[in-house]
């Protein structure tokens, strides 16, 4: 039996690499998920024939409640929540990995809950690897629930500052690390088993705290990063391969979409976990304030715009978060769909860090049924902005700053953006003059090629939609 | 033998990871999101754990925490793959 649970454990394995593998290609990627799942069935399956399983009733009732949880989740969270539920299961399974690890390390303890005087050992090996699911998973837990409520709007979007931040955190590893030290040394000492659960509960809430609305596509992936590999730490304390293996493969995807993330807002890893936009913001206020754009803002409204899209031949539409915020995904549909009857070429082109997850915006224009092929990643387009008539900015900011690319002084020098201002007309839908997440007025609204269209994304779409059906 | 199971698990863990940046390099933004909810259904996996620590014959701590635990993991397993699947349905060409 014990064989072939471990055969039925390397064939989920293999569904799962199969799964991520499929995953690469929008053609196959529902077939991939299917794998996915069907790999997650055999396991379970597999470990409720193990002899270690001797009553089900548990079992059965924490499925049924994590079973109907999850499925209300899954089919009431509205496409623009999706950051939001992916921050919260980020959570869960940092969760599960904490309590996996705190409940073997009961199980292992032959003086728990009756004393029976035997002596506690606990491999090296072993010690490690449950102090390392203790923390990983406390920290993933409690920093994707301080995640999630940043993004539902529960918990600030702002950078959050306190005093001691990095000396605190600094201090609170350490202790994490000591006591670790003296757990594997001598496992008896359960308080400092507790202590390092209620440690690491508490680093997860003081790091993702600081960490600002628009930096969440970072703290997302990286959080994803960390559930992975608390799965993997939980595989070491079981010794489970299929545990390492699945933590290990969604370990490399969190730290892969951590990667592009940090690239594409030209900065470290170090400089998002510490908040760091808002040092340069500050610092950089007083300097800001004499250098910053001066000059007219033209604006315009639904009817010139309309006459304005009715002899242009190419548009490119650039989604930000605000387009999300507003829904406006399904008016900005209608306006795409109309312009191609026209004969215009539309397409769209997104940031990495458009929105507030890696693939936001994407998702928002799949639901509104906008083909993934009009969806042009910034390479791919960027230098197309040369020859197009007419780019229309959805509720993006910063991205799309010119200053970006020459204004040394600019928190947001080297980011790479989207080279909007090149083309013919720019036209930006923004609810006001306010400055985006970095805190900077954005030089590219006193362009001479720019106009202002304010308004609420989605109703300014809508209107839009209207005046053009009206010519 | 204790040592040795133990680097066999390091080195599982060491291959696994490769294969990760392979396979995961090649996913286009366009399915970063599912990517990421997919992924949180596979590292539900946890599960197994779970599942080991809840189904014990006695009721201790580890039970409930393994109870518990088993609720989480659920919860990952269901609704990542669901809202993947949701998700992955409306990704059309034109």
């Amino acid at each position: 039996m014990k064989i072939a649970i471990e055969i039925t454990y390397l064939v989920s394995s293999i569904l799962f690499i199969f799964g991520i593998k499929f995953l690469g290609s929008p053609k196959t990627a529902r077939k991939g998920n299917l794998y996915a799942a069907i790999g997650m069935f055999l396991a379970i399956a597999a470990t409720l024939l193990d002899q270690q399983v001797l009553t089900f009733e548990w079992i059965i009732i924490g499925a049924l409640i994590g079973s109907i949880a999850g499925l209300i989740m899954a089919v009431k969270t509205p496409m623009t929540g999706m950051p939001q539920m992916v921050g919260m299961l980020n959570g869960f399974g940092g969760g599960a990995s904490i309590l996996v690890a705190l409940s073997e390390y009961f199980k292992k303890n032959p003086n728990y809950p009756v004393d029976t005087g035997m002596p506690f050992n606990l491999p090296v090996n072993e010690g490690v690897a449950i102090i390392l699911s203790i923390l990983i998973g406390g920290v993933t837990f409690t920093g994707s629930m301080i995640a999630f409520g940043k993004l539902q709007g529960i918990v600030t979007g702002k950078v959050v500052r306190y005093p001691l931040q990095h000396p605190l955190n600094a201090l609170l590893v350490l202790a994490v690390v000591v006591a670790g030290v003296f757990v594997v040394i001598d496992p008896t000492m359960m308080n400092l088993v507790l202590a390092i659960s209620v440690i690491s509960l508490l680093l997860g809430v003081l790091l993702v705290l600081p960490i600002g609305g628009a930096d969440m596509p970072v703290a997302i992936s990286l959080l994803n990063s960390y559930s992975g590999i608390a799965g993997s730490m939980t595989g070491f304390v079981l010794g489970n391969n299929e545990l390492i293996i699945a933590g290990a493969l969604v370990g490399a995807s969190g730290i892969i979409l951590t990667n592009i993330m940090c690239k594409a807002m030209n900065r470290s890893l170090m400089n998002v976990v510490l908040g760091g936009w808002a040092n340069a913001g500050s610092a950089s206020s007083s300097t800001s304030s004499t250098s910053s754009p001066k000059g007219d803002v033209k604006s315009i409204d639904s009817e010139e715009l309309a006459m304005l899209l009715d002899s242009v031949s190419s548009v490119i539409v650039v989604p930000g978060y605000g387009m999300a915020v507003g829904q406006a995904q399904h008016a900005v549909r209608d306006l795409v769909n109309l312009l191609e009857k026209k004969g215009v070429k539309v397409r769209f082109a997104i940031h990495p860090v458009a929105g507030r997850m890696p693939g936001h915006m994407n998702v928002l224009l799949a639901e509104a049924q906008v083909p993934y092929d009009k969806l042009l990643a910034m390479e791919d387009i960027n230098d197309d902005f040369n020859n197009t008539d007419v780019v229309i900015v959805i509720g993006a900011n910063d991205v799309v700053n010119p200053a970006a690319r020459h204004d040394q002084n600019s928190p947001i020098f080297g980011m790479p953006i989207l080279n909007v201002d090149y083309a013919k007309t720019v036209i930006i839908n923004k609810r006001s003059m306010n400055a985006g997440y970095a805190g900077i007025d954005n030089e590219l609204f006193f362009y001479p090629n720019a106009l202002m269209y304010f308004g609420d994304s989605k109703d300014a779409m809508t209107k839009l939609v209207n005046e053009i059906k009206n010519l | 033998m204790e040592e040795y199971m133990f680097l066999m698990h390091v080195y599982v863990f060491a291959l696994a990871i490769f294969v990760g940046f392979e396979l995961i390099t090649k996913v286009p933004p366009t399915l970063h999101t599912p990517l990421m909810s997919g992924s949180n259904a596979i590292s539900g996996i946890t599960i197994v754990g779970a599942i080991l620590s809840a189904g014990m014959e006695q009721f201790t701590i580890s039970t409930i925490l393994g109870l518990i635990a088993v609720a989480f993991a659920m919860i990952n397993v269901v609704g990542g793959f669901l809202v993947t699947d949701r998700m992955l349905k409306m990704f059309k060409k034109k």
